[in-house]
């Protein structure tokens, strides 16, 4: 029983950890931030546009490739993978 | 060869390749028709996924809705992918482990109650009919653009395919025909958007061109988006990259919310994880999927703003006697119209409309051989109409292609809006012949007869789709947009609460999901349709589901804390979802 809340709780961390990037990437850099982000060059993107319509779907993809690898080392550690 | 046949050859081979695939994967027991088996691979549920997600509106629509929208285009590139990052870490996985048919099992389920399972099924149903009756006009309008046919023949055609196909092979049939239609949809959409990209920056890949320094032409050596941003500041727009502040950024984060919990809450999205064999096959074919959508979400934006360079430096100021041949191509077709308001032969593209409403061609021509309209003139310096699809259905013109590819393009805007209509269609048939039928009228139907009635109504829903694509109710195009709101509002909330929160009640998910599609729902129709002055400064109603999320949120944990906790046995449910070991075993009930 400790080991699969512990478990719940490693997963809970690692969801939130995720979910706090994509917020800041989102609702951060390519909305509130978009702005002031835009006067700087990225290469020849203002940054803010490049996060709003590139950038931004880089990072979500990424994340859940993170998910994917975090939970599987999880799921051996704790003994309860597949 | 002509464009025509080409067209014939492309689209005929690509229905050949999918009623061969369904063929091939026709099933005979009610967990391949509903779940294909349980047995899918990762990466083939990630192709399927991709397919099933992008409609005829990302294909089509999106990158031209972005050319014309500049930053805030953004709404849409974010709020359909950002989905998959809650739908990956706070669905998926939970929902493959619980391991049965459909959402309002889900739903039925984890809160005990059969009222909770007809709630889920009732707004499963609502928000796919949204959806599909959108695909099956888009498969129309493809079939009448590229083959001279017309709209609801081409509807029809699209109907008897999705029908065969669809009904032969269930979820299998589905599966197997959307990875096939992923590809095709894919290369579609890249060749043309490789080939403009090269043209105007001689980089192939679309993303980086996109802010690489224009090859040739009166901008040679400029950054393209500066580039950009300089010609249509000169036509009076804002500048494309510039951000959105005040209530434009409010709605942005709004509508992008909207899109991103109601792509997690989409039954046509959630019923794919059901078909891989493991939690972490679901976990795995959610980061395949969000990578086959981006690689189309990704160069997108930036067709959409080569498309705008390209028009603007293309006919602007140019004399209508020698403007490109694709101009006249698609002034034929009616996605293009030319008003000439000075009478001076030269066409002035400019901020604001140029005609009133969508263009009604009277069937002569005026002194410069242009499609005389009747509509009224708008104020405005704006000579111009141009509809937004024309952005990826012309560039393969644009962008000086062979014929074929122009064939190819057609085919993959028919992948797109089938491939969607497809799932959609499962999902509607699954509720009523699985959740209403087998669930609650007659739990002791066979195998056999609960095959035979998930047949039915397929035909069934398809016959319903096509009614209204045949006969769109005027706001059907408005409509496909607000499903999102609506699965906003009724099914993220009490999914996420029902694996998250062991003490959320069958009273709480009841309510929360009643008050919370039916506050989206009235805010939208009165809104949209009785003239209602919007509320909160002028919240668009695309982003008034993010309200009814909260509500839902809000009134779910509200009225679980004050009725009594749910059974032993369905905490137990919760604990058992939460621990990937035993996934096969779960799906054999």
């Amino acid at each position: 029983m400790t080991t699969r809340h512990a478990y719940w709780k490693a997963n809970k961390r690692t969801m939130l950890f995720l979910l706090a990037i994509w917020a800041v990437v989102s609702y951060g850099c390519s909305m509130v931030w978009a702005d002031s982000l835009n006067a700087i060059m990225f290469g020849g993107f203002p940054l803010g546009f490049w996060f709003a319509q590139q950038g931004s779907i880089y990072i979500f993809v990424l994340l859940i490739l993170a998910y994917f690898l975090i939970m599987e080392r999880l799921d051996k550690q704790f003994d309860v993978h597949e | 060869m002509s464009i025509m046949t080409w067209t014939y050859i492309m689209v005929g081979g690509s229905f050949a390749l999918y009623l061969g695939i369904a063929w091939a994967s026709r099933v005979r027991d009610t967990k391949g028709f509903y779940v294909a088996g349980g047995g899918v691979p990762p990466l083939a549920n990630g192709l399927a996924t991709a397919a099933d997600w992008m409609s005829a509106a990302s294909f089509i629509s999106m990158a031209g809705m972005i050319s014309f929208m500049g930053f805030s285009g953004g709404t849409y590139l974010m709020g359909w992918t950002g989905g998959y990052v809650l739908l990956a870490l706070l669905l998926a996985p939970y929902l493959r482990k619980f391991g049965k048919f459909t959402v309002p099992d889900f739903v039925g389920d984890r809160y005990y109650s059969t009222t909770a399972r007809i709630v889920a099924l009732v707004c499963a149903i609502f928000v796919s009919l949204t959806y599909v009756a959108g695909q099956m006009r888009g498969v129309g309008i493809v079939f009448s653009r590229f083959l001279e046919v017309d709209v609801n023949t081409g509807v029809i055609i699209g109907m008897i395919i999705v029908f065969f196909y669809a009904s032969l092979g269930g979820m299998k049939g589905i599966t197997w025909t959307q990875v096939a239609q992923y590809l095709v949809l894919i290369v579609a959409f890249l060749v043309p958007a490789v080939a403009i990209s090269l043209k105007i920056t001689g980089i192939p890949l679309p993303q980086l061109g996109f802010g690489a320094r224009i090859a040739e032409g009166p901008d040679a050596g400029i950054y393209f988006l500066q580039a950009l941003d300089a010609i249509v500041t000169d036509l009076g727009f804002t500048p494309y990259t510039q951000a959105s502040s005040g209530m434009a950024l409010v709605n942005m984060v709004a509508i992008t919310t909207c899109l991103m919990v109601g792509t997690a809450g989409l039954p046509h999205v959630i019923i794919r994880f059901y078909t891989v064999p493991t939690v972490r096959a679901a976990r795995l074919s959610a980061f395949y999927a969000l990578l086959f959508i981006a690689i189309l979400y990704t160069a997108a934006p930036a067709v959409g703003a080569f498309a705008r360079y390209n028009m603007i430096r293309s006919v602007h100021g140019a004399t209508y006697a020698n403007v490109p041949s694709w101009f006249k191509n698609w002034e034929r077709t009616g996605l293009i119209a030319w008003y000439d308001k000075n009478g001076d032969g030269v066409i002035q593209y400019a901020k604001g409309q140029a005609i009133q409403g969508k263009p009604v061609f009277t069937g002569q021509t005026g002194p410069h051989g242009q499609r005389l309209v009747s509509n009224k003139a708008a104020d405005g310096p704006n000579e111009l109409f141009v509809d937004n699809d024309i952005m990826v259905l012309a560039n393969p013109e644009i962008a000086n292609l062979p014929a074929w590819v122009i064939a190819l393009v057609a085919a993959g805007g028919l992948a797109a809006a089938l491939s969607t209509a497809s799932g959609l269609l499962l999902v509607i048939a699954s509720a009523i012949s699985h959740d209403l039928y087998y669930r609650v009228l007659n739990p002791r139907a066979s195998e056999k007869s609960r095959l035979t009635v998930g047949r039915i109504m397929i035909g069934l829903a398809v016959l319903v789709a096509g009614y209204f694509g045949i006969n769109p109710p005027g706001f059907v195009a408005q409509v496909v947009a607000l499903a999102f709101g609506l699965a906003a509002s009724s099914f993220f909330p009490i999914i996420v609460l029902g694996v998250f929160w062991k003490r959320a009640t069958r009273e709480g998910a009841i309510t929360g999901m009643v008050c919370g599609i039916g506050l989206t729902l009235l805010y939208i129709i009165q809104v949209k349709f009785l003239g209602m002055q919007p509320w909160l400064f002028g919240l668009a109603p695309e982003g008034v589901g993010i309200i009814g999320m909260f509500l839902n949120f809000a009134i779910t944990i509200g009225v679980s804390l004050a009725t009594p906790p749910p059974p032993e046995a369905v905490q137990e449910l919760v604990e058992h979802v939460r621990i990937p070991r035993g996934a096969g075993a779960a799906i054999d009930h």
